[in-house]
Formats: C-alpha cells, sequence, structure tokens
C-alpha cells in the first residue's frame, strides 16, 4: 500500500440546532487506516474516529435497503457500494437533491414516499382465491424483472428535473417503476383503473424521458423503459 | 403527571421486518389499532437482505411432506428443537407461503406455473433420505420480496408506522406485567410512552456482537437488550449460527442456495473437501457441519489465498444461464464486494456469524415466558415475541436454512391470531405509574447527560466485537470463553462511564449507536455466559474440550437472567400431529 493514501471528503454539513445555514466540511482521511474498501466505510470511519456529529443513514450495507442514497461529486449513488478505487483522492458529498434536509445527509422522504404510495403498491385481485399458489407462466413472471428489485433509495426521483419542478403532482421514475410493477402483474386484475389513474397532465406525462433516472439507478433498473411501457398500454388501451 | 406524552393502542409492535409486518397486518386486517415502531423506515429492515429461500413442503417439485420437512428441522436443530413448535411451523408452512404467494409476492416460477422450489443444506426427503427442493425463492431476492410485499400489503390495510423511532426500555405497569415501552423519535428527540394491551417484539438478530458478520448494521439485539435490563430471560444464547459463506473480509453473504443450485467449497488444492466430512450430503450438509469442517481445513493449513484464511466456492460450472435467473444478486455482491465474477472464478468465503438461534423464549402463540423459582414456565403478561428475537424453539442447537423466513411468517401470524382472540376476549389497558415511565427513560437520560471526558463507545464496541470474535466463534474452549467472559464485564463497566459527545436532538444518530451498544453488549455478555455454561458440543456450539454432546446433562435449553443467574427448561417431547421424534445420534 503506497504511504500516502489521503482522500479528502468535502461534507455538506447542517443541523438546524447549531447551523443557520448550510455549510461545507472538509475531512482528511488515511484510507490505509479504513476498514473496508467502499465509500461508505470512509463515512463511518469520520463517524467513529474523527467527528461523531456526521450524519447519514445506513442499514444493509450492501446495497440492498436503499438507506445511504448521497450525492457524490455531483452524481447520486449509494455509499456502501461505491468502491473508493473508482473515486477520486477529492469528494464532495451532498444530501440527495431535492428534497428538504433534515440535517447533514440526511433528507425528508415523505414527498418521495407520498408518491411510491399514490400508486397503491400492492396486489390487487378480487377473483376468488385459489386453494394453493395462483399459477404465473416463467414468461409472465420474467415481465416482473427489472421492476420488482427497486430499493426505494431515491436517487433517480432525486436526479429527475421533472420531479424537481412538480415534486407534488409527477409521481417520479421510483413510484412510476412501482406502477408498472403491478400494472405488468398477470395477477393484478387493476389494470385498466391503474392506468386510468395516470393519465392526467402531470402524474406519468411530465417525463420527459431525459433519463437522468437510469443513468443513476444502482440497482441498473430502467424507469424511463417502465413509462414507457405504460404510456404503450394507454395508448393500446384508447384505440 | 408525567411530562412524558403517552400514546395508547391495542398493540404496539416493534420491529418491521418480516416478522413485525406479519403480525401488523393479522391485526390491522381485523381492525384494531396497532403501531409499528421501527428504527429504519420498514424496507430497510434486515430482512430485506435474505436470499436463498422461505422452506415449505408444497411438493412443487418432488413429493415432499410436512413430516419430513419436521424431521430435518429437529435433527439438524441436534435434538434441542421444541417438537410442538417445529410441527406447528412446518404443518402451518405451505398455507402462510401460499398466503404471501396470494399477497402478490412475485416468487420465481416452474414451467407448470407453480411456485420455483431450489434444494438447501438439510433438507431431505423421507426422513433424511434424498435432497429436495423445498426452498421456495424469488430469485435470490426472495427476503426483498418478502419486506416489500408485506409492507405493501400493511399499507393498504393501514397500518400506524412509526418509522424511524427507536424503542428505548419496556414499561411495566403496576401488577409488573409490560404496559408498552419508551421511544424516542429519531428525527426530533422527543421521547414517548407507547401504552399498548399487548407488546410484541420483534426486533430482529444481533450479528454485530462479532467482528464478522453477515447481518446488517441495525442488528443490535434491542428486543432482547430491554428484556433482559426488564428482568425478564433469554434463552439458549450460546447458539450463533456460522454461515459457511459469507464473503472472506466483506461478510456479505453468499446464500447456501448457490450450493443448492449446483456450487461446491474447495480448498487450496481444488479438493472438494465436503466430500471427505460429509459423503451423503456433501456441500448440502447442516452449515453447522460445513462451517466446521471448512475451519479444520483453514486450521490444518489447507485454506485457499496468500493468507491461506478462506476457502473457495465454485459456482462456474453452473453455467451462464442458472447464475443470470436464479443467481443474479449473488453475482452482483460478488462483483462488487469480492471483485470476483462467478462465472468465471470460484468465490473466496470464510465462516461468517449469521443467525441468533437463541431469543426471548415463548410459547408456540407467541407468548413471552419467563421460569420461577421452583423452574416453572410462567407467562408475562403483556409480552410477546416473534422472528429472531424470539426462541420459540425451532431452531435448536442449530437452525435450517430458509426456516428463518418461514419462523417469521408462521410465528408473526401466529401471534396476530393469538392476539385477534385475547383481544376479542378482552385485554385490560395497563394501569401505570409515572414513576415506571421515569425509569425507562433512565438510560436515555444517562447518555444524554454524560459528561465529556468519559470512556469513548466506539473503542468500547470494537473491544466487544473483538473479544466476541476470538473467544465465542465457531470453535471453543474453557479458558478462553472464562477470559473473554472477564473482559466483558470489564468492558460492560466502562460502558457506563462512556461519553456520548453529540447531543443535538436531531436526527442524532451518535445517540442510537450508544443505545445500540448497551443492547449489544447486553447480548455479548449472556452469549458468553451461556455458552462458558453449556459444557458439551452441541449444533453450532462447538466445544474443543468437551466434544461430545452430552444428553444426560445437557438435554435441556439455558435460561438466563441478567444477574447472571441460569434456569432450565426440558425440550418440548409432545408433538400431537405427527410421532414424536426420539431423542438420538444426530443423522448427517
Ligand atoms: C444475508 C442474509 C441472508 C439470509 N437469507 C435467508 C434466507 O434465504 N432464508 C431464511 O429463512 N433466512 C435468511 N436469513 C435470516 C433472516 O433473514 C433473518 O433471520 C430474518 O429476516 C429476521 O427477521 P425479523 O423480522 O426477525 O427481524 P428484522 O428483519 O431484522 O427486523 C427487525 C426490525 O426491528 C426493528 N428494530 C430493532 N430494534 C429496534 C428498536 N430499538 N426500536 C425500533 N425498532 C427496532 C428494525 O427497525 C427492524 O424493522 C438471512 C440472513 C442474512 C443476514
Ligand atoms: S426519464 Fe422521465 S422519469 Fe427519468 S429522469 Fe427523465 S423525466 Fe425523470
Ligand atoms: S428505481 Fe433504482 S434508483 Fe430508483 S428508487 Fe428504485 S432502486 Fe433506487
Ligand atoms: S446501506 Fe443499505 S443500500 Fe447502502
Amino acid at each position: 500500500m503506497s504511504e500516502n493514501n489521503i482522500m479528502q471528503v468535502e461534507i455538506y454539513r447542517f443541523d438546524p440546532e447549531l447551523d443557520k445555514k448550510p455549510r461545507m466540511q472538509d475531512y482528511q482521511v488515511d484510507l490505509n487506516k479504513v476498514p473496508g474498501k467502499m465509500l461508505l466505510d470512509v463515512m463511518m470511519y469520520i463517524k467513529d474516529h474523527q467527528d461523531d456529529t456526521l450524519t447519514f443513514r445506513r442499514s444493509c450495507r450492501e446495497g440492498v435497503c436503499g438507506s445511504d442514497g448521497v450525492n457524490i461529486n455531483g452524481k447520486n449513488g449509494l455509499a456502501c457500494i461505491t468502491q473508493l478505487v473508482d473515486l477520486p483522492k477529492k469528494v464532495i458529498l451532498r444530501p440527495l437533491p431535492a428534497l428538504p434536509v433534515i440535517r447533514d445527509l440526511v433528507v425528508d422522504m415523505a414527498q418521495f414516499y407520498n408518491q411510491y404510495e399514490k400508486t397503491e403498491p400492492y396486489l390487487q385481485n378480487n377473483e376468488e382465491l385459489p386453494t394453493k399458489e395462483r399459477l404465473q407462466s416463467p414468461e409472465d413472471r420474467a415481465k416482473l424483472d427489472g421492476l420488482y428489485e427497486c430499493i426505494l433509495c431515491a436517487c433517480c426521483t432525486t436526479a429527475c428535473p421533472s420531479f424537481w419542478w412538480n415534486p407534488d403532482k409527477f409521481l417520479g421514475p421510483a413510484a412510476l417503476l412501482q406502477a408498472s410493477r403491478f400494472i405488468q402483474d398477470s395477477r393484478d386484475t387493476h389494470t385498466q383503473e391503474r392506468l386510468e389513474k395516470l393519465s392526467d397532465p402531470f402524474s406519468l406525462f411530465r417525463c420527459q424521458g431525459i433519463m437522468n433516472c437510469v443513468s443513476v439507478c444502482p440497482k441498473g433498473l430502467n424507469p424511463t423503459k417502465a413509462i414507457g411501457a405504460i404510456r404503450n398500454m394507454m395508448i393500446a388501451l384508447e384505440a | 403527571m408525567s411530562s412524558v406524552v403517552t400514546r395508547e393502542f391495542d398493540v404496539v409492535v416493534v420491529g418491521a421486518g418480516g416478522a413485525g409486518l406479519r403480525a401488523a397486518l393479522e391485526l390491522a386486517a381485523s381492525g384494531h389499532n396497532v403501531a409499528v415502531i421501527s428504527k429504519v423506515f420498514p424496507t430497510r429492515s434486515h430482512t430485506v437482505s435474505a436470499q436463498g429461500g422461505i422452506s415449505a413442503a408444497l411438493g412443487n417439485v418432488q413429493p415432499d411432506d410436512w413430516r419430513w420437512h419436521f424431521y430435518d428441522t429437529v435433527n439438524g436443530g441436534d435434538y434441542l428443537v421444541d417438537q410442538n413448535a417445529a410441527e406447528y411451523m412446518c404443518r402451518v408452512a405451505p398455507q402462510a407461503v401460499i398466503e404471501l404467494e396470494h399477497m402478490g409476492l412475485p416468487f420465481s416460477r416452474l414451467e407448470d406455473g407453480k411456485i420455483y422450489q431450489r434444494p438447501f443444506g438439510g433438507h431431505t426427503s423421507h426422513f433424511g433420505g434424498q435432497p429436495v427442493n423445498r426452498a421456495c425463492a424469488a430469485a435470490d431476492r426472495t427476503g426483498h420480496a418478502m419486506l416489500h410485499t408485506l409492507f405493501q400489503k400493511n399499507l393498504q390495510a393501514k397500518t400506524n408506522f412509526y418509522s424511524e423511532w427507536f424503542a428505548l426500555d419496556i414499561v411495566k405497569s403496576k401488577t409488573g406485567d409490560v404496559a408498552g415501552v419508551t421511544a424516542l423519535c429519531i428525527q426530533t428527540g422527543e421521547t414517548v410512552f407507547f401504552k399498548a394491551r399487548a407488546t410484541v417484539f420483534a426486533t430482529g438478530g444481533a450479528g454485530r456482537i462479532f467482528s464478522a458478520t453477515t447481518n446488517a448494521l441495525i442488528n443490535t439485539g434491542d428486543g432482547l437488550g430491554m428484556a433482559l435490563r426488564a428482568g425478564f430471560p433469554v434463552q439458549d444464547m450460546e447458539f450463533w449460527q456460522f454461515h459457511p459463506t459469507g464473503i472472506a473480509e466483506a461478510g456479505c453473504l453468499i446464500t447456501e442456495g448457490a450450493r443448492g443450485e449446483g456450487g461446491y467449497l474447495l480448498n487450496k488444492n481444488g479438493e472438494r473437501f465436503m466430500e471427505r466430512y460429509a459423503p451423503h450430503l456433501k456441500d448440502l450438509s447442516c452449515r453447522d457441519v460445513v462451517s466446521r469442517a471448512s475451519m479444520i481445513e483453514i486450521r490444518e493449513g489447507r485454506g485457499a489465498g496468500p493468507n491461506g484464511d478462506h476457502v473457495l466456492l465454485k459456482l462456474d460450472h453452473l453455467g451462464t444461464d442458472v447464475i443470470e435467473k436464479r443467481l443474479p444478486g449473488i453475482r452482483e455482491l460478488s462483483i462488487t464486494f469480492a471483485g470476483v465474477d462467478p462465472m468465471k472464478d470460484p468465490i473466496p468465503v470464510v465462516p461468517t456469524c449469521h443467525y441468533m438461534m437463541g431469543g426471548i423464549p415463548t410459547n408456540i402463540d407467541g407468548q413471552a415466558l419467563t421460569v420461577d423459582n421452583s423452574n416453572h414456565d410462567q407467562l408475562i403478561a403483556g409480552l410477546y415475541a416473534a422472528g429472531e428475537a424470539a426462541c420459540v424453539s425451532v431452531h435448536g442447537a442449530n437452525r435450517l436454512g430458509t426456516n428463518s423466513l418461514l419462523d417469521l411468517v408462521v410465528f408473526g401470524r401466529a401471534v396476530g391470531i393469538t392476539l385477534t382472540n385475547q383481544l376479542a376476549e378482552g385485554l385490560a389497558m395497563p394501569e401505570v405509574e409515572d414513576s415506571a415511565i421515569e425509569q425507562a427513560l433512565v438510560r436515555v437520560n444517562r447518555w444524554n447527560n454524560s459528561t465529556d471526558g468519559g470512556n469513548d463507545p466506539e473503542t468500547i464496541r470494537l473491544a466487544m466485537r473483538k473479544i466476541m470474535q476470538e473467544d465465542f466463534g465457531v470453535f471453543r474452549e474453557e479458558n478462553a470463553m472464562q477470559s473473554g467472559l472477564a473482559k466483558l464485564k470489564k468492558l460492560h463497566a466502562d460502558l457506563q462511564n462512556a461519553t456520548l459527545k453529540d447531543k443535538s436532538n436531531v436526527f442524532n444518530t451518535a445517540r442510537i449507536e450508544c443505545l445500540e451498544l448497551d443492547n449489544l453488549m447486553d447480548v455479548a455478555l449472556a452469549t458468553a455466559a451461556s455458552a462458558a455454561n453449556r459444557k458439551e458440543s452441541r449444533g453450532a456450539h462447538s466445544r474443543f474440550d468437551y466434544t461430545e454432546r452430552d444428553d444426560k446433562n445437557w438435554w435441556k435449553h439455558t435460561v438466563y437472567f441478567a444477574d447472571d443467574k441460569f434456569a432450565f427448561r426440558p425440550v418440548n417431547m409432545q408433538p400431537t400431529h405427527v410421532d414424536v421424534i426420539p431423542l438420538q445420534a444426530r443423522a448427517e
């Protein structure tokens, strides 16, 4: 290991009890002392050994729970699966954009969850239940791949210009991906109602196809494609 | 009047993982006023990480029978399993899993449209015969699919969620029953007394007591800490499962489903060593067996890598298709954390702390128990537990893969059903004195008022994890355990004089970590004391100095109280729908 392996980390700081306005704070971290090779390991190292007031969310530390979405050198991503070797020696960390900051890197996710809940993200089926499982062909099940894996990290929605302008009316890529997860499910009987609920000018149609969402999704999902598929179904419905 | 705000509910569920959400769903759907408190947003709970599957004898691939599943569970648990509980779990399993499908869980499918099932370690047909496909899976993201589905159904049922609220301590009623918990709103720092007719602990595991673990950072045993501090016991805490395939150094798990799909372990010589240790089930033997084998390979100098400190999991022969369809998440984890693409190269793996078999003792209705001075079970009025935090005991001395997700839904559901019935019959709202609420705030107040210059919590945490890793790992021995236990007691004393520097009220995660450390320490002490006390080897508890199972002296559950007092409970041998499996040597 090289002797001089210092990373300079500049972090957005704001504690409403202490700070009138946000500020940026510099930390120097000797990477040789950090156990682990992810950005989250550096953040935890700072918290554990340099400044216990540094505040961020984390849980699984393996990219499956969606807690630690942050803005890393201008791009949204999950700290726990961002490799240190892929980062320059100076890193700027900010909270996810477009959502109110609670403290430091922790944002208020309420608006994001509201939009998710608006899509009625649960299977709806009023047919009589069979005593065994409902059958679903592997082909029908395959339609859910790329949709059900979303971890609700909000990296996509907070990178979406259409959401920035209309955070209360445009559902945003994550919620629309969820809408699609149920629209595509062969077991859901509310397809038509679901499509109708999305047909106003804002909920879905504010998507400009800019694909910021796709470029940041840490799970490699493609909300733009899902939104396109919903559009096509709406057109088919009208025809 | 106490200045603390009180909120009243029929039921307060602490924990929004699989167990808590399944219990809450049952109750909310039957119209009760339920609050679910979770220190993280529900879908960030640890259940989301579960990969391989949930077991149920659906028989979708080959014939299967819940009685075979029952046998495997009892045998795999090295005969410390309560047979009435295992019977209940295995018998209800098919229905519980089909309910999940009906809720919308996106299971993978077989050609005929039924739920996909894969083989897993220790699951056999005909009482120890050939491996059977019993693990129902959504690719290798079964926990994610399950947790999201249960959360979504709770949204539909309008469950009250208190997300990012941290439960502090148990509040007792005038009669000594459990009356609810105090909790801290993480965002604002406000403390509230959540008062309820019944309180359910579904707070999950505590793998963070070890340095190397597959567990999430939030798995800190809070429910057990709260129970112990309230004078209630924990059971079988010496039994911790070490999973054979944690990614070396990182700790992240590679599901046993990878071996279920046909992967196998190699030592540095390229030998498939499990053939030597377990000629019948080989790489699909129980986890304790495979972990011990790997550790012996490493100790005897056949470990792989420059330091000879791990073994290798080979998957490339499965082919692109199987890996892409059945193990996509594993491939992702392996590339990210080990820098290895399993389509080409084997993954470096090492036995890693994974699962807590012990927990708060309960009956099969999920009601928590204690043991009185004459060694009789006593129900703890007002307290229930389910999931990894509970010990009902279906896992005994070693859990079978996929039996935990099953445990969550079966006993989460059972708690829900029990409480629905009890509420219908009338459960009283407990009467509580202000001093009892104040008592349950003493701990958080201590941290809030701690002055500069005390001990450093992080130093204590690191030391604790190191002791657990070195002295209470896969293999154990008296001297190391006694010295480890003594060091832990010293650390516990140091912790009482530790300092929380950050005193902010707003989203103070340093404070949460200190509160979690109290719980970790209580769990570590319970584990260490129980392990040193049990002088035999059984299941996951493996001693160099007592290498054999000793049924004459140790065929019993350990019950541990915080004041270092022990009691014991007999193993239940009364299943009602199936013949009891007599005590016998464990089959491979
Ligand atoms: C990587 C991995 C893979 C696994 N794969 C499988 C598998 O394939 N099959 C299987 O059967 N098992 C598997 N397991 C085991 C299984 O996932 C866990 O045992 C199970 O998910 C635990 O669920 P739970 O509901 O008991 O708790 P958790 O899911 O851990 O949830 C605990 C909840 O309690 C809350 N909580 C805790 N403390 C507090 C507090 N103080 N205040 C407020 N809330 C609190 C948390 O916020 C959380 O909501 C796996 C485990 C790991 C680590
Ligand atoms: S493609 Fe649509 S949803 Fe995605 S970032 Fe662009 S506008 Fe937003
Ligand atoms: S679609 Fe991707 S980026 Fe968006 S919330 Fe889901 S996982 Fe995160
Ligand atoms: S901590 Fe869970 S996604 Fe990063």
